[in-house]
């Protein structure tokens, strides 16, 4: 059989190349993987998706068996979510297990990122990786936001119309910004068919171009490795794909979705049929955006409130934490290897990776940022805190303002103590 | 170069082996009656619990099994490769400009020929971003104007008009303008207070009726909808980011990072004894945007 194909295609060449790569064994090396597992969980679960749901804003009644929303007016993208959830087998497990998938493929991004930075491993050759990722994580992002939004219930309209007032807040643009995507004022008679567009089609392309390219880059630059025994710049120590890696890579893979499916039925997730259909005048106390959005929302709450008006223009308010904050964190985030590199003048190629605590300034700011952007996600949670522990909801915006300054100048100087105590106790490194 | 056979010598490597085997059946087998009977759940009605446990299940001894089976039965080892350039040597780089600037004739005004290619090709790229316009309609007043009138009777949710006995005291109602009902960009709330001397700094009393006063619903910060008063204190409270508007001094905010109070909506008495309209709001209600002062 093999043989038929490789009469036509002449692959064995290419093939025994691959297998026999070599791949540094560590198991932090594997927080990609998860990523890319969960991508692959996300288009299956996804394409079952949407044979069932139904891109719609046109006004609908639920007639189906979930008794508390039988006859209740709806929009069609609603009714079908719902119906999904509770007329269709296995409709509420698929529906969760994507919802889930996208909940982790963000973390494990957020963690691979942070890993790849506390490690060094987006210096030369590997910046254009880095920008990849950044990328990547920019459009999961973004994907996410569209795929629950799309649903049209109570909390992601809220979610919806935020984000819209923050669009519209962009100087000299946003008005006609916002006119254009929404197809008019708020809600607007078109943004549903536009994302179930955007989420479905035009980001999972890219994202999987990306994907792509970036672990083509990954087997042409060969992975990166730790110090160690017989481990050079030069070289790469570790396991050959076929057949260990490969078998261990797929287990892995089963694993991961073996996880998320007990999470989709096990785990209650995004319970769109208690939030009810999306009212643009109706609102629910703790409304809250799915998790990788909470600092955007932390921000939007802790920003005092100023706004620049001048001659009948303004910068509103929701501007700065809404636009230029992520403006501001996502240029920085590419930017970092290019002004690592100049700040230490280190410009040569690197592939054996920094242990954190050699590098004690990199690895005490990595912690400030983490400490500064984690601030703000609890604070995304203000209320919440405030009715669990009882305590006055301004008292709690005050504690976040001190805090998100002060955490990350402690975090980091406390990293920083640490990091040279580290240093100090193994003594000097020999390779 | 070392690559070792997991398999040692002696009884301990062979029942370590054995057990190995072991883990590897039992996974499979485990990953295989669930699957069986995912498959039986499904055809008898489905359960969403059973569905994700016994998908978990599958999917994981399948897992299972192949790790297992790697770790125990599979080469590991060190393994050394070498890396090898990252760029490309001068002959690669040579060739490639070869084949690269290949078979071109001599042309009097190459660079003139290319300005006008990329002329071209920027021009057809700016046209093609012209359909964009259809997406959308122009902003236009849109976000400057409501549904209110002067006259425009204020209904409930349900369409039935207002009297001002029928708000409890300390009430709220949500109104919208008559033949708007439930349009996005006027909900407005008719809060009624005690007394009307209460109001006082920024409320334009000539706009209350009885000790209600009607503002706009939506929030000045990012458009959600002001839904939680406390009456004890007369504020309006947003849920989305905690903005704080006191109710007698002309909803302006007295915490949270809205900056602008919400809108007060001119009210009187119509000959029915209803509540009305006396006028649109003032100013855009809502969020701010770049030429909201125009």
């Amino acid at each position: 059989m093999a043989r038929w194909v490789d009469d036509r295609l002449g692959a064995a060449y290419l093939a025994t190349k691959a297998l026999r790569k070599v791949f540094p064994d560590h198991w932090s090396f594997m927080l990609g993987e998860l990523s890319l597992y969960s991508f692959v969980v996300l288009v299956l679960t996804g394409v079952y998706l949407t044979f069932f749901f139904e891109p719609s804003q046109a006004e609908a009644t639920y007639r189906g068996s979930y008794e508390a929303l039988r006859g209740v007016e709806m929009t069609a993208a609603y009714r079908s979510a719902i119906e999904l959830s509770f007329d269709v087998r296995a409709g509420l497990v698929m529906r969760q297990i994507h919802h889930w998938a996208a909940l982790l493929f963000v973390a494990t991004m957020v963690v691979h990122m942070a890993r790849v930075f506390f490690t060094g491993a987006f210096r030369r050759p590997r910046e254009i990786n880095w920008m990849l990722g950044v990328t990547l994580l920019i459009l999961a992002v973004f994907n996410g936001f569209a795929g629950y939004s799309l649903l049209d219930d109570q909390l992601s309209g809220t979610g919806l119309r935020i984000a819209y007032s923050v669009a519209l807040s962009i100087p000299l643009a946003g008005t006609w910004l916002v006119s254009l995507l929404f197809g008019g004022e708020f809600p607007g008679p078109d943004i549903i068919e536009r994302l179930y567009v955007i989420h479905i089609l035009l980001l999972p392309a890219v994202i999987g171009l990306l994907i792509a390219a970036h672990m083509g880059i990954l087997l042409r630059q060969k992975h990166t490795q730790f110090a160690g025994p017989g481990r050079a710049e030069g070289n790469v120590v570790g396991e050959r794909v076929w057949p260990t890696y490969a078998a261990k890579g797929l287990g892995l893979f089963f694993i991961t979705t073996a996880v998320l499916a007990a999470l989709g039925g096990l785990a209650q997730i995004n319970p769109i049929w208690i939030y009810g259909p999306f009212e643009p005048a109706e609102v629910s106390a703790a409304s809250q955006p799915d998790w990788y959005m909470g600092w955007l929302d932390g921000a939007l709450r802790l920003m005092p409130p100023w706004e620049v008006r001048v001659f009948g223009f303004e910068l509103p308010n929701p501007f700065f934490p809404g636009a230029v904050l992520p403006g501001l964190t996502f240029a920085l985030l590419y930017m970092w290897p290019f002004l690592e590199a100049r700040v230490t003048g280190d410009r040569s190629e690197h592939h054996l990776l920094d242990r954190p605590r050699d590098r004690p300034v990199r690895t005490a700011l990595g912690v400030s940022t983490i400490a500064f952007y984690g601030v703000l996600f609890l604070a995304g949670g203000s209320d919440v805190l405030s009715t669990t522990f009882g305590l006055s909801v301004n008292a709690v915006f005050q504690a976040f303002r001190i805090m998100l300054v002060a955490l990350p100048v402690a975090g980091g100087w406390a990293t920083y103590r640490l990091c040279k105590e580290l240093s100090l106790r193994d003594g000097p490194v020999v390779v | 170069m070392q690559e070792t056979e997991p398999s040692g010598s002696g009884d301990a490597a062979a029942s370590a082996a054995a057990t190995g085997e072991r883990v590897v059946i039992g996974a499979f087998t485990a990953s295989t009656l669930a699957a069986l009977a995912l498959a039986v759940v499904y055809w008898r009605g489905g359960q969403p619990q059973l569905e994700g446990v016994l998908l978990g299940l599958s999917l994981g001894g399948i897992g299972v099994g192949m790790v297992v089976w790697a770790k125990r039965f599979l080469p590991s080892g060190e393994i050394t490769e070498e890396r090898g350039q990252m760029g490309s040597t001068q002959e690669q780089v040579l060739s490639f400009t070869q084949a690269f600037e290949q078979g071109e004739h001599a042309i009097q005004r190459r660079a003139l020929l290319l300005k006008l290619l990329g002329a071209a090709v920027g021009a057809l790229g700016v046209a093609a971003l012209f359909p964009i316009r259809s997406l959308g309609p122009r902003p236009g007043r849109g976000l400057f104007e409501t549904g209110f009138r002067n006259g425009s009777r204020l209904m409930t949710e349900d369409n039935l008009p207002v009297r001002p006995q029928d708000i409890p005291v300390e009430g709220v109602v949500t109104v919208w303008p008559e033949g708007h009902v439930g349009e996005p960009d006027s909900p407005t709330l008719l809060v009624k207070v005690g007394t009307p001397d209460l109001f006082g700094g920024r409320t334009r009393k000539q706009w209350t009726v009885e000790g209600i006063v009607a503002y706009s619903k939506l929030c000045t910060h990012t458009g959600c909808p002001v839904g939680l008063y406390q009456a004890r204190e007369r504020l309006l409270l947003c849920p989305c980011h905690q903005s704080t508007f006191d109710v007698v001094e002309g909803a302006k905010p007295i915490f949270g990072p809205a900056t602008r109070p919400l809108p007060q909506l001119p009210i009187g008495l119509n000959q029915a004894g209803e509540l009305v309209a006396m006028g649109d709001y003032r100013e855009p209600i809502g969020p701010g945007f770049w030429n909201r002062g125009r």
